[in-house]
């Protein structure tokens, strides 16, 4: 077997509530090689942000507990590492860009000194030296006069500019993953470009692998090697971007590729949307949590829960009716590919 | 199409925000909107697209009478709007209303969506022709997709999608002929953002409304628009049909936005125009052209003088140097 850099097993989170039981997560498995770009798509509320916290175990030990599965980082389980180790873990092997940059960042601290406490909670050095080592990382970001900025409040920086500085932090840890959990979502397009691109370029120097969580195909298409679907906790499709660009399988893939609306699109022609809402977590477990809104579910689909099947090319799809003998026939939606 | 009558226009608009400087400075002002022009035709959608900061929701708010004008007029049906006192306002506010981005700090959540929708009626004295006021709501209740029983529960048990729908409902109450919606999809999942889209559309047939349509999203404003404005800094740097926008954009500005958008495939090697930097700030009234510092055309005369926006083709007007001969 191949060794990955993160292997991730049947795992589940459920959260705990006065109403009932929340699955979040319920059994998703994956894994991220070196260097590579995994994308996670779907809609809010499918368990992106839960998964990854799961895998970082910043989940508030209280209400959201991690029922099941294996969480394997270089090899060691993550679920087993005590406090000390986690610090070690978070940070120094795994790191995490945040949706909103400004609530990354402490407002009351200077940039500089904030990015001095994450330094030397890893490394045994200097104040000085971790001031060089900040400057520069801010310069890498291309953030002009990094000396002059680490004497700057969060606030005088623009959101691009906050979301380079959360960057700059995540890159002087030197991690071997980075998280990063919607990182543009509350950045304008132009800056998103920008943020994306640098992003691209510090992997392409340092060979990191990224898990990109998203709900914007577009940057899927632009970022991704691989990418995954999530719908209500549970991973409905898994396959190189390429290929689920051209061949999607899902039905819930296929209407969430429909409802982007598309620059070339006829405008103010009806589009095709995704009837109904996501189910409540609570209630989910029997049967695929897709089926309320699938146009082509059957009867069976409301009692067996469809696990991923490999239809080749490692391209994975939980779905009862897509299976190697029978596909489904897909109706209406734009032609890709 | 047949003859287009202008519903509203706007005549150099100006909003500036006065800034209190530190150690009683000179006073300053935010230049929100600068000597913005534009005129809506009814029945059809004016689109506003541009970056955080760029002065559309106070356009907007302007026009809505949120905010007072600082200079410029807002025509509506050809009578100023931005003079108007006491009865007759009220009255103007039940031709204009109102969508807000945010659904869920839109809507009251200690009133049901019933009391909610009815509110306007009055507010408005209004009673609808031949049923009671509850019937009337139930009909736009409906309308926008929603059921009865949806009547009386009380906005957190709605989703964001479903909140927005009742913000819709409840705008449409009074019979407005325009309405203004401000990013009424950014705060939505796609699935939801695809739907609230497509009641937009089919409402704006079945009630006859005209929209200025408000978002930072180039393929939403592209969808449901008829025209279509890009604002930069509080200026309109360019007008143009929908079609127009993708197959020829001629503002430098216009053209760095749509390269930014994510491509649609993986397939898709898209060539980057990088604008460098990051907005300049709006205080004070700068000389010249708003993009001269990030622009890759920039000239000496683009540092000193401002660009109008002038028509270059029928329909296309682009306020920059290059397209001035």
């Amino acid at each position: 077997m191949d060794k990955h850099l993160v292997e991730v097993k049947n795992l589940r989170t459920y959260f705990y509530t006065a109403s009932g039981i929340s699955k979040a997560v319920d059994g998703v498995s994956f894994t991220v090689d070196e260097g590579e770009t995994l994308g996670i798509v779907g809609e809010s509320g499918c368990g992106k942000s839960v998964m990854s916290a799961s895998i970082m175990r910043l989940l508030a030990s209280k209400a959201g507990k991690i029922v099941d599965g294996t969480v394997h980082f270089n090899g060691a389980d993550v679920r087993a590492l005590n406090e000390n180790q986690l610090r070690e873990f978070r940070g120094k092997d795994v790191a995490m860009i945040f949706q909103d940059p400004m609530t990354t960042l402490d407002p009351v601290f200077k940039i500089g000194d904030q990015m001095v406490e994450a330094i030397q909670a890893h490394e045994n050095i200097t104040k000085e030296e971790a001031r060089r080592i900040s400057a520069e990382a801010l310069g890498k970001v291309g953030i002009p006069d990094p000396e002059k900025r680490l004497n700057s409040y969060p606030f005088e920086l623009s959101g691009g500019m906050c979301q380079r500085v959360a960057i700059a932090m995540v890159l002087c840890g030197k991690p071997k993953l980075i998280i990063a959990d919607e990182p543009t979502t509350a950045l304008d397009v132009t800056m998103q470009a920008q943020i994306l691109k640098l992003m691209k370029q510090l992997q392409t120097e340092s060979h990191t692998a990224i898990m990109l969580i998203t709900h914007n195909l577009g940057v899927v298409w632009e970022m991704c090697d691989r990418v995954m679907v999530m719908y209500a906790g549970r991973v409905v499709e898994q396959a190189a971007v390429k290929e689920l660009y051209s061949n999607p399988m899902h039905p819930y893939t296929w209407g969430l590729m429909d409802s982007m609306p598309a620059l070339n699109d006829t405008p103010k022609e009806p589009m095709s949307t995704i009837e109904g809402m996501p189910p409540d977590l609570r209630l989910v477990g029997k049967g695929c949590n897709f089926r309320d809104r699938c146009k082509y579910a059957q009867p069976q689909c409301a009692e067996v829960v469809p696990e991923p099947v490999d239809l080749g090319n490692g391209h994975c799809v939980a779905c009862l009716l897509q299976t190697r003998e029978h596909r489904l026939e897909r109706e209406g939606g734009k032609r890709h590919g | 199409m047949a003859e287009r009558d202008v519903l509203l226009e706007v005549e150099h608009l100006t909003k500036t925000f006065p800034i209190q400087g530190r150690n009683r400075e000179r006073k300053q002002f935010l230049y929100a909107l600068d000597d913005v022009s534009l005129q809506i035709h009814r029945g059809e959608t004016l689109g506003v697209i541009g970056e955080s900061g760029c002065g559309k929701s106070t356009l907007s708010r302007c026009i809505v009478s949120l905010h007072k004008a600082t200079e410029g007029k807002i025509f509506l049906d050809g009578q100023d709007i931005s003079q108007m006192r006491g009865k007759e306002r009220k009255n103007m506010h039940r031709r204009i209303q109102m969508i807000f981005q945010d659904p869920y700090s839109s809507l009251d959540p200690r009133k049901t969506v019933a009391q909610s929708v009815m509110e306007p009626f009055i507010i408005h004295n209004i009673q609808p022709e031949g049923m009671s006021r509850l019937e009337r709501a139930l009909e736009l209740i409906q309308a926008v997709g929603l059921d009865q029983y949806h009547m009386h529960r009380y906005p957190y048990e709605f989703s964001g999608g479903q909140r927005q729908r009742i913000n819709i409902a409840r705008a449409l109450t009074v019979g407005p002929e325009l309405l203004v919606c401000d990013e009424p999809v950014s705060a939505l999942d796609v699935s939801m953002q695809a739907q609230v889209l497509n009641l937009l559309i089919r409402l704006q047939q079945e009630f006859h409304l005209t929209y200025l349509f408000i978002s930072h999203d180039l393929s939403v404003i592209r969808y449901i628009s008829d025209t279509i404005a890009v604002m930069y800094l509080g200026h309109i740097v360019e007008l143009c049909p929908a079609g127009d926008i993708y197959q020829r954009p001629l503002h430098p500005y216009t053209q760095a936005l749509l390269s930014a958008i994510p491509p649609s495939s993986p397939f898709e090697e898209k060539e980057q125009i990088e604008l460098k930097g990051d907005i300049p700030s709006p205080i004070g009234r700068q000389p010249g052209c708003p993009l001269a510092s990030r622009c890759q055309h920039c000239t000496q005369r683009c540092r000193t003088e401002r660009p109008e926006l002038k028509a270059v083709e029928k329909d296309h007007s682009v306020a920059c140097f290059l397209y001035s001969q």
